[in-house]
């Protein structure tokens, strides 16, 4: 049987690799991907928490109520992230951060 | 869960999610991306949250990553390539997770661990109580069956009511949002 920890560090690794792939990466679509994936570390751990923390000899639905609702909001911001993106290429021509600076001062 | 299926499903997810950063080529990092998400699928359903684990499938690989894909597809990113790679960011990044996996290593160490309770037959039926006689979670608890979908229906509906609602409002602003931006601005030129 896996462990509490076990759950923990599956799902830490996973959200450090998403942070390691927002800052490595330039492509602006990747790096929303990353995202997704740090928002699914969170998920894990939430999901992890409800099993081993029972209420009433049941998984505690509190928390993986939560991963629905994160869930949701996630498809939500996805496709207003898109939308941007494509509107941005439209005026730009690129989707590269490095020669998105022209907020830089 | 036995816990070999817990490593086979975790090493899936951790190489899928390596693999979105490893592949110059969005394509590709989208599909890792699917793997990565389909490993954490397995997890979920592991963990007896068998719907998180079917919307994890439907709503993100099904749906987000097909999303990601025609964006990807219809912006048409080829010159990605011949890039040369900045070692800044690269260093930053690898630094960044090391640290983060050493710090989280550290705590889990001195954490105590914990076991999962049992889900068995048993302790289903004596959680049947606490629901009123005759729902269709009461019996399929004392069959020794978790209901889970019905679990999660009925915490949405009694807790989670007004929640549930913004949500609904949140995913009408979105669609409309969306379409606002992507609209090519027709009138103001």
């Amino acid at each position: 049987m896996a462990s509490l920890n076990d759950y923990l560090l599956a799902s830490g690794l996973l959200f450090a690799i998403g942070l390691s792939g927002v800052v490595i990466r330039r492509n602006i679509i990747v790096v929303f991907m990353c995202l997704e994936l740090m928002l699914s570390a969170a998920n894990l751990s939430l999901v992890a928490f409800s099993r081993f923390n029972p209420v009433n000899g049941l998984p505690d639905y509190n928390g993986q109520m939560l991963v629905f609702f994160v869930v949701t909001v996630a498809a939500a911001e996805v496709a207003v992230g898109l939308a941007i993106i494509v509107a941005l290429y439209r005026s730009r021509q690129t989707i590269h951060t490095d020669e998105l600076t022209s907020l830089k001062g | 869960m036995p816990s070999y299926l817990f490593w086979l499903f975790s090493t899936i997810m951790l190489i899928g999610g390596a693999a979105v950063i490893a592949f110059r080529n969005p394509v590709s990092s989208a599909l890792s991306v699917v793997t990565c998400f389909v490993g954490l699928a397995g997890l979920f359903i592991g963990l007896s949250a068998f719907f998180v684990g079917i919307i994890q499938i439907l709503v993100y690989t099904g749906a987000v990553m097909v999303l990601f894909l025609f964006i990807i597809m219809l912006l048409d990113l080829k010159d990605e390539q011949k890039r040369a790679k900045a070692l800044a960011p690269l260093a930053a990044g690898i630094g960044l997770a090391i640290a983060f996996a050493v710090q989280l290593i550290g705590i889990l160490s001195r954490t105590p661990d914990k076991i999962a309770p049992p889900l068995d037959a048993e302790a289903l039926a004596s959680a049947a109580g606490h629901f009123n006689e005759g729902t269709k979670i009461a019996a399929a608890l004392k069959d020794g069956r978790l209901p889970d979908v019905h679990l999660i229906g009925h915490t949405l509906f009694t807790q989670y009511n007004l929640p549930f609602q913004i949500l609904g409002v949140l995913l009408l602003v979105a669609t409309v949002g969306v379409v606002v931006l992507s609209k090519k601005s027709v009138g103001s030129d």
